[in-house]
């Protein structure tokens, strides 16, 4: 067995087995909020650490799916299952509709119309209050059900979310050992060898926007069935920098970058939750950005391909693997 | 001036104009199948430029360029290459991001079929697939002779090697046609002749390759057709004993080089 | 009459929130054209000079005095930010580059909150705010204040980068690092230079703002978003027209919030944004160059 699916089953396993070890509530919830963003960030690495296509505007993905999902199930009746795959087809057309321009641009360009995508879209939440309910927010978004099961609270969802996730990584990890994976990592290489070799490249900007976009509508529906509430502030331009921050600390060079970075940040959040204001009284609001401020200059000064590449270093498993040779077969790389 | 054998490439009344500078000036020629032809000027010729019209990265502002019948100008690049013409760069493009070997399997896109979907739920002929294309990236390595660099990362690849690379990449696409932009740059002694002996391999399993060079050692010496550029302006074309009977071509070129070096 | 008078209110609030945008707008400009790095905390700077001189003036200052020490220490937090965070990752791509001015705005974002709290708070008006009646328009002399003091600005950064040794070293990096380098200028200070006179720019348009909208330290954001898209409009390496788009995108926001609505208006400029990208990515007046190869 290679390896890299050997790190999968025991990854999955830890999964299974957590909630049957520790009983903690807190703890689910933590789990479950990873989850979400692990899924999103699944698809952003893919479109920014592989393909090397920036977006500072994924929030509003992230949005539509939740909104789409609560508007279908809550006013219309849909089933929450049809609701999601709504959102997601809806989601993949924009993405669709929103790339076709987008990606012919590089660069700052790519990031300041990616963040103009995410704004634009933020407001919509916030002004067709006819379908969103405006910054009062979205209420009784109702829980996902399977048959007789409902996925009403934290144990359940937790299955729920990271079986979704563990699909998703294991799509992506296929999708990176293949030519279509070659052909998105060549686009970061140079896009002028690649064009060279018949690499449609925008084609495959396009593709792996669409996929990037599906992964976070589908995080951010399954999010607002948890929650049940939604309002258009937890999709602002912030929460797309959040993904980016996610994306570079757990970094590209493994598809477990997306899941260590949603750690970091989820666990960080919280452990600053509870300290800062223990040492800074008077500190309300937000605060906390500072450290997230500064963890992203940080890292990108010092450790700009994110933590897996840092760890790939330490180890010497500098090899890159392909289907016939696992980095097993090569050993110690420099 | 007409060369026995099948026309593979035409180059037709090509010109390009850079805001004031024509960097190519109503440039035409032929490459026949199966010949090795050198395109070669001074600095600033117009060589590099020729052959971004003809892969299609630039756009020529008059002339036409035909590749095995089609016509290809205002073509994009991936569209020329997949009709089998490939290249290599000057200033080296390796995929720095990727292992040896994953280099040479996206040379070899375009001869396969994976689509996205299929990838990502890894269907049985994904995995048919992959494996033929490795085994097939290997023999390419073999034949520019760093097969024993296969898994090494692409950056750490000294400077030859990575010429070599480029080269291996560019004959993983089963082209019909490959241009090489000053293969030898920077290239010692050795590693020049070897490179030689690859190429003269390579067109002898039939494949056809468009070079510039600046080295007239090695130019004289493998290629079957010469085109001399200057100042954007085809000064002269032919054999190369033509070449150096050519007295605008000595004047233009091989006196300035001499006075040069 | 009353359809008039509407449309000339409109019209400076329109040049005052220009004249603002324009202030960023050019510090944007420089800082690109020297250092090729898009800084998303250039808004901050105008967060950072308001709310200090907000404080100083507060601990008694006399506002003259408050306002100048204000905008030297914004310019000390620039020189300092460069150094820190700019100059240790010059050789990283342009994304990189971009993501840590994300992450400096943070911080300056998240200290502002230390020092500051989040209350929005206030300066107090430049000289007597008696409201002028022109056509049946009521203007506030602070607002005279905006669009003069923007205008001045402006016209002292043309003065600088074609008259001045420095302005004129700063112009020389931007056509040509090589050469300048030749010549005995130091690029790396250059990038110095520009950033900290970005930063002072900013804090001006904070000061100058914050007497009529109020300063808290979630204003930079927005302010710097509106700035860049005035700077895209203009092309982003070109300072007058970054300012002629700054003008064009208040006024165009300010009618949009008058005869529309308040919430959609920043859905329309950053709709002008991206109609701006992909129809005219280099600007109003510039023509597309591709990487060679
Ligand atoms: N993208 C471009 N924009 C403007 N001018 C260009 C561009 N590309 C090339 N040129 C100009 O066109 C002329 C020909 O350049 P080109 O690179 O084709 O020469 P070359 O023969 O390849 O030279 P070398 O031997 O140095 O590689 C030069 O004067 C060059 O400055
Ligand atoms: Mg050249």
């Amino acid at each position: 067995m290679h390896e890299r699916r050997l790190g999968t089953w025991l990854f999955a396993l830890g999964i299974l087995l957590f909630p049957l070890i520790v009983h903690s509530n807190y703890l689910l919830s933590i789990l479950i909020m990873i989850g979400f963003y692990s899924l999103v960030c699944n698809g952003l690495t893919m479109l920014m650490g592989y393909a090397g296509q920036i977006s500072l505007g994924h929030a509003a993905f992230y949005g539509i799916g939740a909104y789409t999902t609560a508007y279908l199930s809550a006013t219309h009746g849909w089933s929450p299952w049809l609701s999601i795959i709504a959102g997601a087809v809806i989601s993949a057309f924009i993405a669709f509709i929103v790339g076709i321009p987008t990606f012919k641009l590089k660069g700052h360009y790519l990031a300041l119309a990616t963040l103009g995508f995410g704004v634009i879209v933020y407001t919509c939440f916030k002004e067709f209050t006819s379908i969103t309910g405006g910054m009062n927010g979205f209420f009784g978004i109702p829980s996902i059900k399977l048959f007789a099961w409902e996925f009403s609270n934290d144990a359940r969802f937790y299955y729920l979310i990271w079986t979704v996730v563990l699909l998703s990584l294991l799509f992506s990890q296929n999708i990176i050992h293949s030519r279509v994976g070659r052909a998105l990592r060549s686009i970061e290489g140079s896009e002028a060898a690649s064009d060279a070799v018949g690499i449609d490249i925008m084609r495959y900007k396009l593709q792996v926007f669409v996929y990037s976009a599906i992964c976070a509508s589908i995080a951010g529906s399954l999010y607002a069935h948890y929650v049940t509430f939604i309002n258009p502030q937890a999709f602002d331009a912030m929460l797309s920098i959040y993904f980016l921050i996610m994306v570079i600390t757990g970094g590209a060079s493994s598809i477990w970058g997306a899941v260590i970075g949603s750690s970091v940040f989820v666990l960080l959040s919280e452990l600053l939750k509870e300290v800062v204001p223990l040492v800074f009284s008077n500190a309300g609001g937000e605060f906390e950005i500072v450290f997230f401020g500064v963890l992203l200059v940080v890292m990108l000064i010092y450790m700009p391909n994110g933590l897996t590449a840092a760890w790939k270093k330490i180890t010497g498993k500098w090899r890159t693997s392909t289907t016939l040779s696992p980095a097993a077969k090569g050993g110690g790389g420099r | 001036m007409k060369r026995n054998g099948q026309v593979l490439l035409t180059v037709e009344h090509i010109t390009k104009q850079f805001g004031g500078v024509v960097a190519v000036n109503d440039v035409s020629f032929d490459v026949n199948k199966g010949e090795i032809l050198a395109v070669i000027g001074p600095n600033g010729a117009g060589k590099t430029t020729l052959f971004n019209i003809v892969t299609g990265i630039l756009a020529p502002s008059s002339g036409t360029v035909r590749f095995n019948g089609t016509d290809i100008t205002g073509k994009k690049p991936y569209q020329i290459a997949q009709l089998g013409m490939t290249r290599t760069f000057q200033n080296l493009e390796v995929f720095t991001n990727m292992s040896v070997i994953e280099n040479v399997m996206t040379g070899a896109h375009r001869n396969m079929k994976t689509s996205f979907l299929q990838a990502g739920l890894r269907v049985p002929s994904v995995k048919k697939e992959e494996k033929a294309v490795e085994e097939k990236a290997m023999r390419c390595l073999e034949k520019v002779g760093i097969a024993h660099l296969a898994y090494e990362r692409a950056e750490t690849l000294p400077y030859g090697n990575q010429r070599l690379l480029e080269i291996a990449r560019a004959i993983a696409a089963e082209p019909a046609l490959i241009l090489l932009d000053e293969p030898m740059a920077g290239l010692n002694d050795e590693e020049s002749r070897w490179l030689v002996e690859v190429i003269l391999q390579l067109r002898k399993e039939g494949l056809t390759f468009v070079f510039v060079e600046h080295d007239m050692e090695t130019v004289m010496a493998i290629s079957d057709h010469i085109v001399v550029l200057d100042n954007g302006v085809k000064i002269g074309e032919g054999t190369p004993e033509e070449i150096y009977r050519n007295k605008a071509v000595v004047a233009a070129y091989l006196g300035e080089e001499e006075t040069v070096c | 009459m009353e359809v008039f008078s509407q449309f000339i209110q409109l019209f400076f609030s329109g040049l005052t929130i220009g004249s603002i945008y324009a202030l960023i707008a050019i510090g944007f400009v420089v800082t690109y054209n020297v250092t090729g790095v898009l800084n998303f905390a250039q808004g901050e700077f105008a967060m950072l000079g308001a709310l200090t001189a907000i404080s100083l003036s507060g601990a008694g200052l006399p506002l003259w005095a408050a306002i100048s020490l204000a905008i030297a220490i914004v310019v000390l937090i620039g020189a300092l930010f460069e150094k820190t965070a700019i100059y240790p990752a010059r050789h990283s791509s342009g994304a990189t580059l971009i993501i840590i001015t994300i992450g400096v705005s943070f911080v300056f974002r998240g200290l502002a909150i230390f020092i500051w709290g989040t209350q929005p708070k206030s300066l107090r008006p430049f000289t007597a705010n008696d409201p002028i009646t022109i056509f049946q328009a009521v203007l506030l002399p602070q607002n005279l204040w905006a669009i003069a003091i923007s205008l001045v600005g402006v016209f002292s950064m043309g003065y600088f980068f074609n008259k001045t040794y420095i302005g004129k070293a700063v112009s020389a990096c931007v056509v040509n690092k090589f050469a300048a380098r030749l010549m005995g200028i130091h690029p790396e200070k250059m990038s110095l230079i520009a950033i900290s006179i970005s930063a002072g720019l900013g804090a001006l348009a904070g000061i100058v703002i914050a007497p009529i909208s109020g300063a808290s330290y979630n204003m930079g954001m927005m302010l710097g978003m509106k700035a860049f898209v005035a700077a895209v409009i203009g092309g982003l390496t070109n300072a007058p027209a970054a300012v002629v788009g700054a003008f064009l995108l208040g006024i165009l926001e300010s009618f949009a919030e008058g005869f529309w609505s308040a919430g959609l208006k920043d859905a329309i400029s950053f709709a002008l944004l991206l109609m701006m990208l992909f129809v005219k990515p280099n600007g109003l007046f510039a023509k597309a160059t591709g990487k060679r190869v």
